[in-house]
């Protein structure tokens, strides 16, 4: 069979080091050769989405596994069930999304390959992330995954992004390195073997409670830092502040997703009696952050502090809905954590577009531009609402799901979490409020309406959000039998509060 | 008591055979080879040819070792797996090593001073400098220390251990005596270093005296069922046994035996630090995996409790002064006291994995060391007329470095990123085997720790990246530092980063190959 997987993740890697290696005078095309690699990408990601065997989706598809580090019982398995699926969708969507949102910076071609070349190299680590089936594999890739985004936030973006760039690797580090903890203990508890770190040698362990427990945590802290959870969150709003916009979309979008993916595929998966003894604690911590985060949203100027916050508020969603085990809600989590991508990325690409054109995310800066720029307007206003999860809209589909599935097992957990969802109405008006309406500052230059480069950015992701906020069954028939396969190991009498 | 003249089977020692006898010839040629030049050239050829074709040796006696392994001269030797795989590594560092010290910079000045014997700063020095004087002696003295260390990985009796420490401990004092430049600070790093040395010499002997005393023998076999028949614990018998393993330790560069290292480090020629901090502690560790496992297995849960001790304190001492070392190879020093507590972390996993853990260990961390000081040899300060000094080793000066010179920043980061064990370099598998062998074998307090101190050690190894990659170089210094490419130092550079992505991503021959090593063939445990 054809190794579609190992070659999504080769593509782009190689797209990186073809990328360094051009000669000086053959960067002046590197944008357009970046897109076209990750075009590629999106193309091979339709066609696996295509092949996909939806009526089987619980299963591992698309299957390889080779032989890596046998001493250490390491394989390069590949292969993805339904969630992985969409994820790999997500990234290979969202990157050359973030290539085009992000076409006139650099003037310097040394820098811009420099750029474009890290951004593909992020790309395959996602990729091999979303399908990897060993957890020393998925342990490697997370790990080195680090690299590339330290060099993204600390070399490009403003202000303060030395100390953003070291910020978020040591707290990652941190993270990684308890997770290491667990996988070298988790390897003991397992069978052992030339493949002892297959995910599927690893479920159903025979483990006394408080291994199980311990090895959990230090799983679930890793993946906690990763989808900002209160209270380990802090080092996201100081990225996205001065990181590239573009860099943060993929970073929130994608690469965050990590973490919610890791929760439901190993965390759950692998510790589910674990899984269950914590998820109180957990649900408690997921409720705080969607209301902490939403309450910091509307007190943000710095308008991709704003969205960084809101997203620290929905991943508190997508961590109720899997924590809350019940089918729905799992699977809205899973849907969830794909819709999301699409809005905050949307989101983040058109603040994006607006600092382009002011220099400045502050939103007291702004005023008036509604009548300026009426299709920016508009646009701004449907991304923004779809974080607000308006119904007609993805999001609000799977916010839904998630809310209504937890109801049964959480009821104060999602009463609680459902005022967050009446404040994201708040700092998602008042920010459109504030900078389309009322009368324009006094402005040097007049401001650009959306340029086509833009529009080709923005319309597609809104009009997936549209096709699946009416179709939404395209997107959950590939997520219901993983979800419901993980709702089957957890034992759901200790769910929830 | 009648002395007989033992058997000996030349054969198993011939790796070390060829390494020793090179290092005569060497010293030969430093007599009759007039010109300075030709000297140096003749005697680079000799060192890497001999250090080849004993690896070579060594590789085929591994591949075609009988049984377990060979007891040489009466059991004061034991050439088996284990020892080959030391000693594959050892050479491999020596050759590397040697390529260093013949590395030159553009103006053709070595790292060494053109001669030993004249004062810092005198008329003569001058003289010699400008006569073109070299001290290619480093060669044989190098290649004695190879031999040494050679030797010391297959020791099996405690006035064999002794020697062998002395063979390859005495050319390093003088080699680290021998810098170009700062010549104070060298001589004060030589004399610290042999002054400690030959004091933990002295405890490594006076603990041998013990041990003979108590058991009547000093063969490691016969220490073991001396061990063995006591019940109890003979105080004798810990109180010398505590003595050789502190002597060892000394070696490896463990708190609290570690005071030498910074100045030693500092101090020495950069391709004497870079050699010494590789080849030393793999030697070492050896040594140290032997006599414990060998001579003191019964007293694992004895020593047991000063090995966790002293690594407890090595990571957490190390970590912590390294983050506040302003002046790089000082901050390599410390980083190498912390490695030396991983070391001892991977000790604990005795004998599931530490057998095949503590080789790769010590190849991964090697490999980086040798390649980083490659790196620092490079990097020179400039003065205003534009003549080219001294290395640049304070952290300041390597400020936007990876803009003056990507590639060799980024091999710079490779090694960093090593140290602090980031998957898909050989530092990351190789702290994973060491904490997998720790774990198994229910050591994982160790292991918590050693996570803490990792994270903590991450810390100093991003901010020399930082510093390179997202610091600009300051207002004023843009002239301030050269890059003095020197292709021997390159080719150092180029052959350790790519071992270290080779070992990162694609390990499992060589842990295939250290884990037939993972037998001890006097091992109580094997």
């Amino acid at each position: 069979m054809f190794p579609i997987l190992s070659v999504m993740v080769a593509l782009p890697a190689l797209g990186a080091v073809l990328l360094w290696a051009l000669p000086g005078g053959a960067r002046a095309r590197v944008r357009e050769l970046a897109l076209a690699i990750t075009g590629v990408e999106l193309v091979l990601a339709v066609v696996l989405f295509l092949q996909f065997d939806t009526s089987a989706a619980g299963t591992i598809q698309f299957s390889e596994t080779y032989a890596w580090i046998p001493q250490i019982g390491t394989s390069w398995a590949l292969g993805v069930n339904g969630i992985g699926l969409l994820m790999i969708v997500l990234s290979a969507l969202l990157t050359p999304l973030a290539i085009l949102a992000g076409w006139w910076e650099d003037k310097d071609p040394a820098r811009r390959t420099h750029y474009l070349a890290l951004i593909l190299l992020s790309e395959a680590f996602m990729v091999g992330i979303f399908a990897a089936r060993d957890v020393f594999l998925f342990y490697v890739l997370f790990e080195a995954m680090l690299i590339p985004l330290y060099f993204l936030i600390g070399s490009f973006g403003g202000g303060q992004r030395r100390y953003a760039a070291v910020k978020f690797l040591l707290y990652s580090l941190a993270g990684g390195l308890v997770m290491l903890v667990g996988v070298v203990a988790l390897y003991f508890q397992g069978p052992g073997g030339e493949q002892a770190f297959l995910t599927d040698n690893l479920t159903d362990l025979d483990m006394s409670t408080t291994a199980e427990r311990l090895i959990f945590l230090a799983f679930f802290l890793a993946f906690a830092i990763k989808a900002p959870m209160v209270p380990v969150h802090t080092w996201l709003p100081t990225v996205a502040e001065t990181a590239r916009p573009g860099t943060t979309a993929l970073l929130v979008a994608v690469l965050d997703k990590i973490g919610t993916f890791g929760m439901l595929t190993l965390c759950v998966a692998l510790f589910p009696d674990a899984a269950a003894w914590a998820a109180p604690v957990i649900i408690g911590f997921a409720v705080i952050s969607v209301i902490y985060g939403a309450l910091l949203a509307i007190g943000q100027k710095d308008m991709l502090r704003l969205v960084a916050f809101t997203s620290v508020s929905h991943f508190g969603i997508m961590v109720l809905g899997i924590f809350a085990f019940t089918q729905t809600s799992v699977e809205g989590a899973a849907f969830y954590m794909f819709n999301h991508g699409l809005s905050t990325g949307a989101l983040f690409f058109a603040v994006g577009f607006l600092i382009h054109r002011y220099g400045t995310a502050d939103v007291t800066a702004y005023g008036g531009l509604q009548r300026i720029v009426p299709v920016f307007a508009g646009t701004f206003l449907i991304v923004g609402l779809s974080a607000l999860a308006l119904p007609g809209l993805s999001p609000f589909v799977s916010e839904i799901m998630v809310l209504v599935g937890a109801f049964s097992v959480a009821k104060v957990a999602v009463i609680v979490s459902a005022i967050g969802v009446v404040l994201a109405a708040l700092y998602v008006l008042l920010t459109y409020q504030k900078v389309f309406t009322g009368p324009a500052p006094e402005r040097r230059k007049p401001v650009l309406e959306l340029t086509r480069r833009e529009r080709v950015v923005l319309w597609p992701l809104i009009a997936l959000m549209l096709v699946l906020g009416f179709l939404p069954g395209i997107a959950i028939d590939t997520l219901r039998e993983p979800s419901s396969d993980i709702v089957a190991t957890v034992p759901t009498e200790e769910a929830g509060q | 008591m009648s002395f007989t003249t033992p058997e000996i089977a030349w054969a198993p020692l011939a790796p070390v055979i060829i390494v020793l006898g090179a290092a005569a010839v060497a010293i030969l040629i430093e007599s009759f080879v007039r010109a300075a030049q030709t000297r140096r050239r003749v005697q680079l050829g000799v060192s890497v040819v001999a250090l080849l074709a004993a690896a070579g040796t060594a590789i085929v006696q591994w591949a075609t070792l009988e049984g377990a392994g060979t007891i040489v001269l009466d059991g004061m030797l034991t050439v088996d797996r284990q020892s080959l795989a030391w000693q594959v590594l050892i050479v491999v560092f020596g050759t590397l090593g040697m390529l260093l010290f013949a590395a030159r910079t553009r103006a053709g000045e070595e790292a060494f001073t053109p001669l030993g014997s004249v004062a810092p700063g005198s008329t003569e020095e001058t003289l010699a400098r400008r006569k073109g004087m070299q001290v290619t002696e480093v060669f044989p003295l190098a290649l004695f220390a190879v031999g040494g260390m050679m030797l010391f990985t297959s020791v099996t009796d405690l006035i064999f251990l002794f020697v062998a420490l002395e063979v390859f401990s005495l050319p390093l004092y003088i080699l680290v005596a021998l810098a170009r430049r700062r010549r104070f600070l060298s001589h004060e790093g030589a004399l610290k270093y042999f002054l400690l040395g030959a004091f933990s010499s002295a405890i490594l002997l006076f603990g041998a005296a013990f041990l003979y005393g108590a058991t009547g023998s000093t063969s490691y076999t016969e220490i073991a069922q001396g061990v063995a028949s006591v019940s109890g614990v003979d105080a004798l018998v810990l109180a010398g046994a505590v003595m050789v393993v502190v002597g060892l330790l000394f070696k490896i560069g463990a708190v609290p035996f570690h005071s030498w290292t910074p100045d030693a480090y500092q101090g020495a020629p950069t391709p004497v630090t870079a050699f010494m901090a590789a080849a030393t502690k793999a030697a070492a560790t050896a040594a140290l995996l032997r006599v414990v496992y060998e001579a003191f297995y019964g007293l694992e849960w004895e020593l047991s409790w000063l090995i966790w001790g002293v690594s407890i304190a090595s990571m957490l001492l190390g970590t912590v002064v390294a983050l506040v070392q302003t002046e790089l190879k000082r901050m390599l020093a410390y980083s190498s006291v912390a490695h030396a507590g991983f070391i001892l972390v991977a000790f604990a996993g005795f004998p599931d994995g530490a057998l095949s853990a503590l080789p790769f260990y010590l190849a991964s961390y090697g490999l980086a060391t040798l390649g980083a000081f490659a790196v620092i040899t490079q990097v020179r300060e400039k003065a205003e007329d534009g003549t080219v000094m001294g290395e640049a080793t304070r952290l300041g000066q390597w400020a936007g470095l990876g803009k003056r010179s990507p590639w060799l920043a980024a091999a710079m980061a490779l090694f960093l990123l090593s140290f602090a064990g980031i998957p898909l370099t050989a530092g990351f598998v190789g702290k994973f085997v060491a904490f997998a062998a720790a774990i198994s074998a229910g050591a994982w307090p160790l292991v918590l720790i050693a996570v803490i101190a990792s994270a903590a050690a991450a810390f100093f190894y991003v901010r020399l990246i930082v510093l390179m990659f997202l610091t600009d170089v300051p207002e004023g210094q843009e002239d301030a530092v050269e890059i003095d490419h020197s292709p021997l130092a390159r080719v150092v550079v180029v052959i350790a980063a790519a071992a270290v992505v080779l070992l990162g991503v694609v390990p499992g021959p060589v842990l295939a190959a250290f884990e037939n090593a993972g037998v001890l063939l006097l091992g109580a445990a094997g």
